[in-house]
């Protein structure tokens, strides 16, 4: 769909794309993060790009493949409304290299720099208000990162003293009418199935037709 | 009014005695003013729990007050996250003795399945509880008896946290089910 995009990338930054693919049609391309704010804009200033419709900045943390690389992939999806086709650009970067705002290419960059930093704690160069946006101030770390303890919590209050925590005072399928369904006994002998393929590997007949099977 | 101890004649206007705990019991049970604190999807069923057809009002505890200090019923409706905490414990500091509270919820009362660094397990660990109800979300058949047993346990002074047990689930509510099945 967007290789026309790709194609306008590489025509234009030549080498400074460094990687791109292209699966079922989502196209992807990779830079460095020198070139991000830089590629951003010329996707958005680009007459046959276009893109005009941020849609989402976030990032995933691989940090089993440091220090060959840089541990986060920024990762941008941006679309064009005009043109209808959609990209996604991907950049690297370390735990302690800023990267530049896309705040003042696309306006919604700003709250979603804002998240990125409070979950993975990436720095964004030149953001007018980089704040924690969903975690408190208190909080210390950054939650989606591979390495923050899974069972650490950061109460604001203190708790009371009422046993272990995140035991429920009730059974744990209480007061869940989908808990107490005996699905086995309500299949036995039912000609009804739950789902196609449950319905396959039982052996059951199907509820709805797919308009191949031969009549009977 | 279970809780007169004798019925003396006296005329046309006879009187009742009691003791004075079961009637300000009594009082209090079927004046509850409430404080709706809700966070999330439970609420939709607190909605109907008020509504016409369960009509949460013939229980005495019709009147949602949206100021802390004018309630005494704490209605903690969803998930309360570590956030959320301090102002979920302001407002039940803020609140006028004697004062209730319900968690609504198998979010409110253990976290549900939230189990990360943003949830609270369970909002006795911020403020005590008086009656637990369970059920994701509960019905509001279930949200109100655990109105009527909070009512029992105003009554009788008990103030340990319960569980509202949840009744058995008619067929017909069942998933799946059609009203000719006999399961």
């Amino acid at each position: 769909m967007s290789q026309l995009v790709l194609e306008r990338l590489r025509a234009r930054f030549g080498e400074k794309i460094l990687q791109t693919s292209s699966f079922r049609g989502d196209d992807e391309a990779i830079v460095a993060p020198a070139d991000w704010l830089e590629v951003a804009t010329f996707l958005r200033d680009d007459p046959e790009c276009a893109m005009n419709h941020f849609i989402d900045l976030t990032a995933v943390d691989y940090p089993e493949r440091e220090p060959e690389t840089p541990r986060f992939d920024l990762v941008l999806f941006v679309r064009s409304l005009v043109k209808k086709h959609r990209i996604r650009l991907k950049t690297r970067v370390r735990e302690d290299q800023g990267v530049a705002t896309l705040s003042q290419v696309w306006s919604g960059g700003d709250w979603t720099e804002r998240e990125v930093y409070d979950m993975f704690g990436i720095k964004f160069d030149g953001h007018p208000d980089l704040r924690r946006i969903l975690m408190y101030e208190e909080f210390k770390g950054y939650p989606l990162r591979k390495d923050y303890p899974i069972n650490k919590t950061q109460p604001l209050v203190e708790y009371r003293d009422v046993g272990p925590s995140k035991l429920a005072p009730f059974g744990g399928d209480m007061g869940n009418p989908f808990g107490r369904i005996d699905w086995l006994q309500r299949l036995g002998g039912a000609n009804r199935q739950v789902s196609p393929a449950i319905a396959v590997q039982q052996g059951q007949k199907k509820t709805l037709s797919s308009g191949t099977e031969e009549k009977n | 009014m279970g809780e007169v101890t004798a019925v003396l004649g006296g005329g046309q206007s006879g009187f009742a005695t009691s003791k004075f705990d079961a009637l300000l019991g009594w009082a209090r049970k079927y004046s509850l003013f409430q404080y709706p604190f809700v966070t999330a999807c439970c609420g939709m069923e607190h909605m109907a729990t008020a509504g016409a057809r369960y009509d949460i009002e013939r229980f005495g505890a019709g009147a949602p007050r949206f100021s802390p200090r004018q309630s005494d019923l704490l209605w903690v409706v969803g998930t309360i996250t570590q956030k959320q905490a301090p102002a979920l414990k302001r407002i039940y500091e803020q609140m006028t003795d004697p004062k209730y509270v319900i968690a609504f919820g198998t979010c409110a009362s253990c976290g549900g399945f939230y189990d990360n660094y943003t949830t609270v397990p369970g909002i006795d660990k911020v403020i005590p509880v008086d009656v637990f109800i369970p059920g994701c979300p509960p019905r509001p058949e279930a949200v109100l008896d655990a109105l009527i047993l909070l009512q029992e346990k105003i009554q009788n002074g008990d103030r340990d946290p319960v569980v509202s047990a949840p009744r058995p689930v008619s067929p017909l509510v069942q998933i799946g089910l059609k009203p000719t099945d006999n399961t």
